[in-house]
C-alpha cells in the first residue's frame, strides 16, 4: 500500500523545506519524519519521499542505506542500542549486552519474540563518561548496572 | 583542582533551568552578542578571535581565527556558518554537555560568529542519536526567535541571522567537515576532494565555515573578556589559548567532563580531575589522550628530548603523561590532542583486545569510497581477530604495520590516517603484547571489563 504522511507531519515537511536553498537538503530530516510515523523506511516510504522531494528512488535509497539509524526492515516497538565501543567496553558493556540477550531471548541484531524490543549493537554514542550505557528509542540510559537495566526494561514493558 | 579559576565555559552548567532563556540571560547570556552586534565591527571581532588563539576543538586543532580568514566571498555569494555537532569520536562526550546544559551559549556564539564572518544563515549539524540535544537546541532557538535575538533584527541590529538544526542519522564520518556538508545537502556522508576547501566552496557550493560546537561556544567569552585575556587563561598561551573541556572515561573514579585551562597534564586530568584510578591495586597501563584516533600514551615511557632545541626539552626524562596537553606539545610527543577526551586503561586491559575494539569501530564507520581505507580497516580487524582468537602468525604483527602504512595519506580524507595512527601507536608502544599474543597460539582469555564487571553485575549477579 502506498505510504503517505499525516497532514500534520506533511506540514512539518513544508516547514522544513523553507530551511534550505533546495529540496534535496531536506532528505534526511524528511526520512526521519517518515520513519517516526512508519517505524521503518519501507520501499513505499522511499517512493513517497522521492516523489515529495523530486528525487529518484535510487538517490533516496542510496542515502537510506548509508546511515545506520534508518531501519530497512521492520523493528520492535522499542529499539535498544548497546554501545560496545572501548570506553563502554572497559566499564562492562559486554555484560550489559549478554544480559539483554538473555532477558530478551534474542541476539544483537534480532527482535524479542513478543515484538517489543529490537536489540542492536552501537558504535560510540558519545556518553563515554557515563559508561556503560544503552540508548532506547530517543533516550539515553547511563551508568548502568544489571539491576538498573532490569528496572528500565520493566518500565518499557509496562509502558508499551 | 590545581587552578582556582572560576568556571567560564561551564559557568551555567550548575544553574537550574539554564536552558531557559530568561534564566540564562540572568546569568550573563547574550551580553557579549549584544555588545558585538551593536558596538563592534566584524573585523574587530575577527581580530579578537585571532588573538584568542582558539585551536579548533573538534580534533584537528586548527586556529579558528585563521580559518575564518580563509573566507573570500565573491560578489553574490552567500556565506554559511555550519556547526559541527556530530560528536562521535570514541571517548568524546563534551559537546553534548554544551548542547544539553547551556544551548544559549552556543546560539550566542553563533550570532557573534555569523556577524563576524558575514553569514546570515547557520546550520547546527547534530548527530541523530543525540535526540535530546536537538530538542534542547530547538527549544532554545524558539525562545531566542521569540525574543527577536534570532531573526530579522537581532538586538535591533538590521543584520538578519537565521539558525537551523539539522539532524544526522548515524555515521561517524559525518564529523569530517566535507562529509558533513554532503550530509547537510541530503547526500551520503562521503568526504569531498579538497581543494576546493569549504571556505571557498562549501555548503550548497557557497563559502562556508565549519566550526566545532565548543569552538563557537568559546566565542562569547572571547568577546566579553577580550581575545588576549581569554588566551592568557591557558598555560600554553599564546600559541594555544584559553580554557577548554576535558573529558575522561574508562578506569577512573570520576569519569566526566571538566573545564580547565589549556595545558594541564594528563597526570592532573587522571589523578586530580578524574579522581585517580578506579582500583587502587590496578595502576595506569595506557591512556588514549584525545579520542580513539590519537596514538596511545604509556606512563612508564620517558620523554627523550636531550637537545635544547627539542620542543619537549623542558620535559626531558619525565613521563609521557607529564607533558602539558596542547595541540603542539602533543604533536611533538608523536600523538595528537584531538578532542581532549581521554580513555584510561588499567593493567587489566589487554592492548590487543582494546585495539581490536577500536579497529572494529573504524571498519564499521569507513564510508567506503577509498579502497585503502575500506579494505585496510577490514584487514586490520581480520588480522587482529586472528591474533585474539589464537590463530595469529609471527608475521601478523608486521602485517598490521604494513597495512597501516599503506592506508596513511592514500585517501580522500583523514579517516584512514585516524585509523592507521592509533593502530601503529598500539604496536609501537605495546609490541611485546602483540608478539606474546601471536606466540601464545590460543585465544586471549580477557574481557575489557575485567576490572569493572563486578560493579555492573552488582547484586543482580
Amino acid at each position: 500500500m502506498a505510504f503517505a504522511l499525516t497532514p500534520e507531519r506533511d506540514r512539518e515537511v513544508d516547514e522544513l523545506l523553507t530551511h534550505y536553498p533546495n529540496k534535496r537538503a531536506a532528505l534526511i530530516p524528511v526520512l526521519w519524519i517518515c520513519q517516526r510515523q512508519n517505524g521503518w523506511v519501507s520501499p513505499e516510504v522511499i517512493d513517497f519521499v522521492a516523489t515529495r522531494l523530486d528525487l529518484s528512488t535510487a538517490i533516496v535509497k542510496g542515502v537510506v542505506t548509508f546511515y545506520t539509524m534508518f531501519f530497512q526492515h521492520p523493528v520492535g516497538s522499542h529499539v535498544i542500542w548497546v554501545c560496545r565501543t572501548l570506553s563502554c567496553d572497559l566499564r562492562g558493556a559486554k555484560a550489559i549486552q549478554e544480559h539483554l540477550e538473555e532477558k530478551l531471548g534474542c541476539h544483537a541484531g534480532g527482535t524479542s519474540k513478543d515484538g517489543k524490543f529490537t536489540l542492536l549493537k552501537a558504535e560510540c554514542l558519545a556518553a563515554c563518561g557515563q559508561a556503560p550505557m544503552v540508548q532506547i528509542d530517543d533516550d539515553y540510559h547511563e551508568n548502568l548496572t544489571l539491576e538498573k537495566l532490569d528496572r528500565i526494561l520493566e518500565s518499557y514493558r509496562a509502558g508499551a | 583542582m590545581s587552578d582556582d579559576q572560576k568556571p567560564i565555559l561551564t559557568a551555567r552548567y550548575g544553574v537550574a533551568n539554564a536552558t531557559d532563556l530568561e534564566v540564562a540571560e540572568k546569568h550573563g547570556a547574550y551580553r557579549a552578542a549584544r555588545k558585538a552586534l551593536l558596538s563592534m565591527q566584524p573585523e574587530a571581532i575577527r581580530e579578537e578571535v585571532k588573538k584568542a588563539s582558539i585551536r579548533g576543538r573538534g580534533g584537528a586543532g586548527f586556529p579558528a581565527g585563521v580559518k575564518w580568514g580563509f573566507l573570500a566571498p565573491k560578489e553574490g555569494e552567500r556565506v554559511y556558518l555550519v556547526i559541527n555537532g556530530d560528536e562521535s569520536e570514541p571517548g568524546t562526550f563534551k559537546d553534548r554537555t554544551i548542547m544539553n546544559k547551556d544551548p544559549h551559549r552556543l546560539i550566542e556564539g553563533i550570532l557573534i560568529a555569523c556577524y563576524a564572518i558575514g553569514a546570515h544563515a547557520c546550520y547546527i549539524y547534530v548527530r541523530g542519536e543525540l535526540a535530546h540535544s536537538i530538542k534542547s537546541l530547538d527549544a532554545a532557538l524558539a525562545q531566542a526567535r521569540a525574543k527577536g535575538y534570532v531573526g530579522e533584527k537581532p538586538f535591533g541590529k538590521p543584520y538578519p541571522i537565521e539558525i537551523y538544526t539539522h539532524t544526522g542519522a548515524g555515521a561517524y564520518i559525518c564529523g569530517e567537515e566535507t562529509a558533513l556538508l554532503n550530509s547537510l545537502e541530503g547526500r551520503r556522508g562521503e568526504p569531498r576532494l579538497k581543494p576546493p576547501f569549504p571556505a571557498i566552496k562549501g555548503a550548497f557550493g557557497q563559502p562556508t565555515i565549519v566550526n566545532n560546537v565548543e569552538t563557537i561556544a568559546a566565542v562569547p567569552d572571547v568577546v566579553e573578556m577580550g581575545g588576549e585575556s581569554w588566551c592568557n587563561l591557558s598555560r600554553l598561551a599564546p600559541a594555544d589559548g584559553g580554557i577548554r573541556l576535558y573529558g575522561i572515561s574508562g578506569h577512573v573514579k570520576r569519569p566526566g567532563v571538566y573545564e580547565a585551562p589549556v595545558g594541564i597534564t594528563m597526570r592532573e586530568l587522571i589523578y586530580d580531575y578524574g579522581g585517580g584510578m578506579l582500583h587502587d591495586d590496578r595502576p595506569l597501563k595506557g591512556v588514549i589522550p584525545g579520542g580513539s584516533s590519537t596514538p596511545v600514551l604509556r606512563p612508564d615511557l620517558k620523554i627523550d628530548a636531550k637537545k635544547a632545541d627539542h620542543p619537549l626539552h623542558k620535559w626531558h626524562g619525565m613521563s609521557e603523561i607529564d607533558v602539558p596537553m596542547g595541540v603542539d606539545t602533543y604533536r611533538a610527543l608523536g600523538t595528537m590532542l584531538g578532542t581532549c577526551c581521554a580513555i584510561v586503561m588499567d593493567t587489566s586491559v589487554n592492548m590487543v583486545e582494546a585495539c581490536r575494539n577500536l579497529m572494529r569501530f573504524y571498519k564499521h564507520e569507513s564510508c567506503g569510497q577509498c579502497t585503502p581505507c575500506r579494505e585496510g580497516s577490514g584487514w586490520l580487524v581480520d588480522t587482529l581477530t586472528e591474533i585474539c582468537e589464537g590463530r595469529g602468525k609471527p608475521e601478523d604483527v608486521h602485517r598490521l604495520v604494513e597495512i597501516s602504512n599503506n592506508m596513511m595519506g592514500n585517501t580522500i580524507c583523514a579517516f584512514a590516517d585516524g585509523t592507521a595512527m592509533p593502530m601503529l601507536g598500539f604496536v609501537q608502544k605495546f609490541r611485546e603484547e602483540f608478539v606474546a599474543a601471536v606466540e601464545k597460539g590460543r585465544p586471549l582469555e580477557v574481557r575489557h571489563d575485567d576490572s569493572t564487571i563486578a560493579l555492573v553485575r552488582g547484586r543482580a549477579a
